[in-house]
């Protein structure tokens, strides 16, 4: 388990990280999500042993990790935010290199860097340099080079910064793949859309600060809105009166955008057949019912009053 | 800890290969300019042909003396003598093409002759020369006087003219009412003699006799002996040459040591290299160790280059030259660290580097030997890494001096390598953020 109690760093008068703390169980994966700034990387930093905190202490299995040559290091896989590869050699020699920092040797080292290759989708290419790679395979080979010492923990600095959906998708997939073999999975990032794809837990960060740490669901509860209900009405929708609708306590915003109507709602399956109800019941038709989730977006807009990409 | 070593060590081995540009800058440039100066500056024995002073003369004289001071000057090894117009001389200066021209005036062998006994009435020969070259300019002097009294003197005591000009001189004297009578007396007697000895000279010159009488020469003859490490052994100009290109060009290899390590930095690489579980000592030691590797590798290369292609020989010892070659490639290593460690960024790192290092080259004598310095940089150039360095390399090859004058450079380039290496730890930046 990784723990991380009140780590705190600062520059002088800056604190770039004050008092984060959060857990980390065997196999789960959490998204330290923040908007630029935030002070993510610094924390990823500071649990990968390349800052020194100001205070606080990261413990792997209840052991702080001391010093450059702790063991314990060894239980940590970092993908940094950057491209973290010699471009002038190949992806073997980068791998055998990078093996070769964790004393992997031989064939160990050997059957390591083949396992990371195939899991990544490039064994091809293994001969290549690098220089020759695209952009998403780039990153697919900066996650294979954290994973040569089968770390139980991989600490993921926005590891799809800059590459298409594609390989995005084949990040993903890879990352799924390596949570279903039990890896512990921090992710940092500022997209929402990965955070709800891939973690079962959200630490979200601002201004250096913890300001939620919860599960999706739960994060969604804390919203007065969880669903946003879009109706398409028929030929009556001029004479909707929106004040008499916004009075039902199931409905808790209301807009009419031309002919279709959204109403925001708690709780979709209980709700919506009340809202829909009404509409029959006060003669108003309509042809199509749609739902959107409210999302992450909204939740830190939320907690902070900010939207997350403007903050 | 000697698996991640090694893989550290080949890894900057393989980079350094994988880019061309390092390879050719650190074996084919300093063999190239080695070579260039070796040449100039001599070259193997001395036997490169120097370049000779381009003269021009302008002679208004028509008589003998003056055909023969030209002769004698175009026989000069040091010169290369043109007879010209006035004109084309002072072109000729004035674009570079001429040192100097030298302006011989009308009855200047007579006016020289006369002026040999009486001191009097001395023709003036006129100079036009090149600002910017006046140590070419002195050496023509010396041997333009050289050459003028040799020949007027040759003139004066056994050619036609000075037959002449004795017996003028004779007449003047006997003239002469002012002069003190014993000194009219000492004087003339003098010049009967060189009167009486002009005949004789012509005389024999008409029997197919050698002249008794060549003129004034030079009163002695020189023996110059090189200082070298044995009979035999003549100076090889590219044991210096090489020894300094090969020192310039390590430190620029170690310049890009430094920046390495800030491009690693900056790409991200050093954030991979400290999550892992190995110490900072066995990162920077492993930079250090193939930096030092391949200031070695140039080394050996280029001085093999000048043992097979210009016969540059270890004269003296062996192990002292070895052991210079680590010492300096130990500091070249920590040299580049220290790069590393001061550099904000890999950009403002570079300019500052190449800055120091020229320095340091040139006032290590890599460029031009450090004795021809002024006495007082001579002193201040102790303190610079380089000229330990050069000397000590000097020392090993053509001056063929033993280990023990090898091990005072050892020791001051250990010494910089550790301050370097110190204070390159000291300074490092190892926290990573961002």
């Amino acid at each position: 388990m990784l723990e991380v109690k009140a780590l705190k760093k600062t520059y002088g008068a800056i604190t770039a990280v004050d008092g984060v703390s959060f857990k980390v169980s065997d196999g789960e994966t959490i998204g330290l999500l923040g908007p630029n700034g935030a002070g993510k990387t610094t924390t990823i930093s500071m649990l990968a042993g390349l800052l020194t905190p100001t205070a606080g202490q990261v413990l792997i299995e209840g052991r702080p990790v001391s010093g450059d040559t702790d063991p314990l290091k060894r239980q940590i896989g970092l993908v940094p935010q950057d491209l973290a590869l010699y471009d002038e050699m190949s992806a073997n020699d980068n791998l055998s290199l990078f093996g070769a920092l964790y004393d992997l040797s031989g064939a160990v080292l050997r059957r390591a860097s083949d396992e990371a290759l195939e899991l990544v989708g490039l064994t091809d290419r293994a001969k290549d340099k690098v220089v020759t790679f695209s952009g998403g395979m780039k990153r697919r080979l900066n996650l294979a080079a954290a994973l040569l010492h089968d770390p139980k923990i991989l600490l993921l600095d926005e590891p799809t910064v800059g590459v298409d959906p594609q390989s995005r998708n084949a990040i993903f997939d890879n990352l799924e793949l390596l949570k279903k073999r039990g890896k512990t999975l921090v992710y940092t990032t500022h997209y929402m859309e990965e955070a709800e794809r891939l973690c079962d837990r959200l630490v979200i960060v601002d201004h250096g600060k913890v300001i939620a740490d919860d599960t999706l669901d739960n994060l969604y509860k804390l919203l007065p809105v969880t669903n946003i209900l879009a109706i398409d009405l028929e030929e009556t929708a001029e004479a909707l009166n929106l004040e008499r609708l916004n009075q039902l306590p199931e409905v808790k915003t209301v807009e009419l955008a031309g002919r279709v109507l959204k109403a925001g709602v708690r709780n979709l399956s209980e709700d919506t057949p009340k809202v829909l109800g009404w509409l029959v019941a006060n003669g108003y038709r309509y042809s199509h019912v749609a739902s959107e989730r409210a999302n992450l977006e909204s939740v830190f807009l939320n907690l902070t009053g900010r939207s997350l990409r403007d903050a | 800890m000697m698996t991640p070593l090694i893989a550290l060590v080949r890894r900057d081995l393989t980079l350094f290969f994988a880019d061309q540009r390092s390879v050719i800058m650190s074996f084919v440039a300093p063999i190239i300019i080695a070579t260039f100066f070796g040449y100039v500056f001599g070259g193997n024995g001395g036997k490169t042909e120097t370049s000779r002073i381009p003269v021009m003369v302008v002679n208004d004289d028509t008589g003998d003396v003056a055909k023969q001071l030209i002769a004698n000057l175009s026989a000069e090894k040091a010169l290369e003598v043109k007879t010209v117009s006035i004109d084309d001389a002072r072109t000729a200066v004035k674009k570079g093409k001429a040192t100097v021209a030298i302006l011989i005036p009308k009855e200047f062998g007579n006016k020289a002759g006369a002026a040999f006994f009486r001191g009097e009435n001395k023709p003036e020969i006129g100079m036009l020369f090149d600002p910017s070259r006046r140590m070419e300019m002195s050496m023509v002097q010396g041997i333009l006087t050289g050459q003028i009294m040799q020949t007027v003197s040759k003139e004066v005591f056994g050619g036609k003219t000075g037959q002449v000009l004795a017996k003028d001189a004779l007449a003047d004297v006997e003239k002469s009412t002012g002069m003190d009578p014993s000194a009219k007396s000492v004087l003339s007697g003098l010049l009967s003699s060189v009167e009486k000895l002009n005949a004789l000279n012509e005389k024999d010159k008409a029997d197919g006799k050698p002249a008794m009488s060549g003129g004034l020469s030079t009163p002695y003859t020189l023996r110059e002996e090189a200082m070298m490490s044995g009979n035999g052994v003549e100076y090889n100009s590219y044991g210096h040459s090489f020894g300094g290109m090969g020192i310039q060009f390590i430190l620029f290899m170690g310049i890009d040591v430094g920046i390495g390590v800030l491009l690693a930095r900056q790409r991200g690489l050093w954030k991979r290299l400290r999550a892992a579980p190995i110490s900072r000592g066995l990162l920077l030691g492993a930079r250090v160790l193939s930096a030092a590797m391949i200031a070695m590798l140039i080394l050996i290369v280029i001085f093999s280059f000048a043992r097979v292609v210009f016969g540059v020989k270890i004269e003296g010892s062996l192990l002292g030259f070895i052991g210079i070659c680590v010492a300096f490639s130990l500091m070249t290593a920590t040299f580049g660290l220290l790069i590393a460690a001061i550099g904000k960024t890999p950009e403002a790192a570079r300019g500052l580097s190449v800055l120091v290092t020229l320095l340091m080259v040139m006032l290590g004598g890599a460029w031009v030997p450090s004795f021809v310095f002024p006495q007082w940089l001579q002193k201040v150039t102790v303190l610079v890494p380089t000229r330990w360095a050069m000397d000590g390399l000097d020392a090993m090859t053509w001056r063929g001096l033993g280990f023990n004058d090898a091990i005072q450079p050892i020791g001051v380039l250990l010494l910089f390598a550790a301050v370097f290496g110190v204070v390159a730890v000291w300074q490092f930046k190892w926290e990573i953020d961002g």
